[in-house]
């Protein structure tokens, strides 16, 4: 899986939980800055996203990921 | 009228008789029923003897944004639909209201059920990591009041009063309460409701509370009448707008009626059944004339709290004839909509009011042969045009609370 099909597979998650238009979830977007999205939906499209790439993302490395591109590539190395 | 009166300047609902205000008003004067039967497949399994409700005529996953919509329990949800309409029947600009003066009091009887047992379902089928974040302000019963209160960016304080069935119109007392001491000038309050379910269902059930006349939904909601088995559960919410008669009238607001007086009282006799003379329903009627500085005399008319069950309608009978007497036109709207539990007595309320705006008051659905021990002008058939000053409104729930509420008219 590309890193743009990872992309593409996060942005529909996110477009899902919190209402962001997939379009909208680039790499350089923060998901709290800049688009908006609270703890307590980033909880929600983690596990979301567990399941559809098939990685585990503990809470200490949820933390870290500020950014889409950093959640594309922590998805992308661990899967 | 001193400043700190209280005047009712916008509505919203959404019943078992229509989505909002208009429509729930047209189907309590053309004596509809919102009653119907349940076609989940749970009341099969369960064998509920109890296989009716009066559901939703409009869902509000139809009105609101579905992203707004799934981080809601479907009690948020219908808090949300009523109140937005309401501030907007006000004609309030959020902008002109200053926030540190603008209160929410929205009650609920139980709160969020429908989440606690769907994230109860997630557990047990897939584990920890299905369960919401959500969950716990999905189910919170201030939840409603806290997502309202959140819309409006209201400071005043945000405030649940939880009383079983009385809880929405002890939240119209609460905020009639913070508009008389001076607390806010704008209150937005009522009750919403939705834990239409398994073990709602099962629990009144099992409590022998419920009526059983599955194969005539539509009739199976019967206050007063003679042949009454219980009540039927309900689900919606009804919201006000209430704001300080001077802060209204310098913005020059339409004005509905006064909410004149409101009193409270606890029976202290048994945790389900009211008291067999309606003591405490009857210290709640005389605290809401006393408050309302209102003589019995002068109300015209009794929004009934009466569900159909066979002691309850008895004992609020006695009550209203001690307090009030036995000249006041009556009706009970739960033979229509069924029993809103915390959003009943919002929605009656919201029925009373409209009463005295336009002199009618709506006829008992299912009223056929009145009960012989209900001494009292209860309507049926059809709307009573009559002439109101003065009505009032009752609520009773489940743990001897009983809320009465006064209005008179603009």
């Amino acid at each position: 899986m590309s890193n743009e099909d990872i992309q593409k597979g996060l942005a529909e998650i996110v477009e899902e939980v919190a209402g962001v238009a997939a379009n909208e979830v680039t790499e350089e977007k923060s998901f709290v800055d800049d688009l908006d999205i609270d703890s307590l939906s980033m909880v929600e499209i983690a596990v979301q996203a567990e399941d559809k790439f098939g990685v585990k993302i503990p809470d200490e490395q949820l933390a870290n990921l500020k950014t889409v591109g950093d959640a594309v590539n922590y998805i992308a190395t661990n899967k | 009228m001193t400043n700190n009166d209280v005047v009712v300047t916008g509505l919203g609902a959404t019943t078992p008789l229509g989505g909002d205000v208009a429509s729930t008003w047209d189907g309590l004067l053309n004596g509809r029923s919102g009653i119907s039967r349940i076609e989940a497949e749970w009341v099969e399994k369960y064998e509920l003897p109890a296989r009716i409700a009066g559901q939703l005529a409009v869902e509000p996953t139809e009105i609101l944004p579905r992203v707004e919509a799934r981080r809601l329990d479907r009690s948020e949800q219908v808090a949300l639909v009523a109140a937005r309409q309401a501030w907007a029947d006000a004609g309030l600009d959020k902008d002109a209201v200053d926030p540190e003066r603008l209160g929410v009091v929205v009650g609920t009887g139980i709160g969020g059920a429908l989440t606690l047992l769907h994230q109860d379902d997630l557990i047990e089928t897939q584990g920890l990591r299905k369960v919401s974040p959500l969950t716990v302000p999905m189910l919170m019963p201030n939840g409603p009041a806290a997502h309202v209160g959140l819309d409006l960016g209201a400071q005043a304080g945000v405030h649940a009063p939880v009383s079983a069935c009385a809880s929405g119109s002890e939240a119209l007392a609460w905020a009639w309460r913070m508009l008389r001491a001076g607390e806010a000038d704008v209150v937005v309050a009522g009750g919403a409701e939705a834990c239409i379910t398994t073990i709602t269902m099962a629990g009144f059930a099992q409590a022998r509370t419920v009526s059983t006349r599955n194969d005539e939904p539509e009739r199976a909601s019967r206050p007063f009448d003679a042949d009454r088995d219980g009540f039927v559960l309900g689900e919606g919410a009804g919201i006000m707008v209430l704001e300080r008669a001077e802060y209204a009238a310098a913005r020059g607001a339409r004005v509905y009626a006064r909410l004149a007086g409101a009193g409270t009282s606890s029976d202290g006799y048994h945790i389900t059944g009211p008291h067999p003379e309606g003591i405490g329903q009857m210290r709640a009627i005389k605290a809401a004339l006393r408050t309302a500085g209102l003589s019995p005399e002068e109300v015209g008319h009794v929004n009934a709290h009466a569900t159909a069950t066979v002691v309850g309608d008895v004992a609020e009978t006695i009550s209203v004839r001690r307090a009030i007497g036995d000249h006041a036109v009556v009706t009970a709207p739960k033979g229509a909509l069924g029993h809103l539990l915390g959003a009943a007595g919002a929605v009656e309320g919201i029925a009373t009011v409209l009463s005295i705006r336009d002199g009618l008051v709506p006829p008992t659905l299912n009223l056929e042969n009145l009960d012989p021990k209900v001494e009292l002008d209860v309507v049926a058939g059809e709307p009573r045009k009559v002439r109101l000053d003065a009505a009032v409104s009752n609520s009773f729930g489940f743990g001897g609370h009983n809320v009465t509420l006064a209005f008179t008219s603009a």
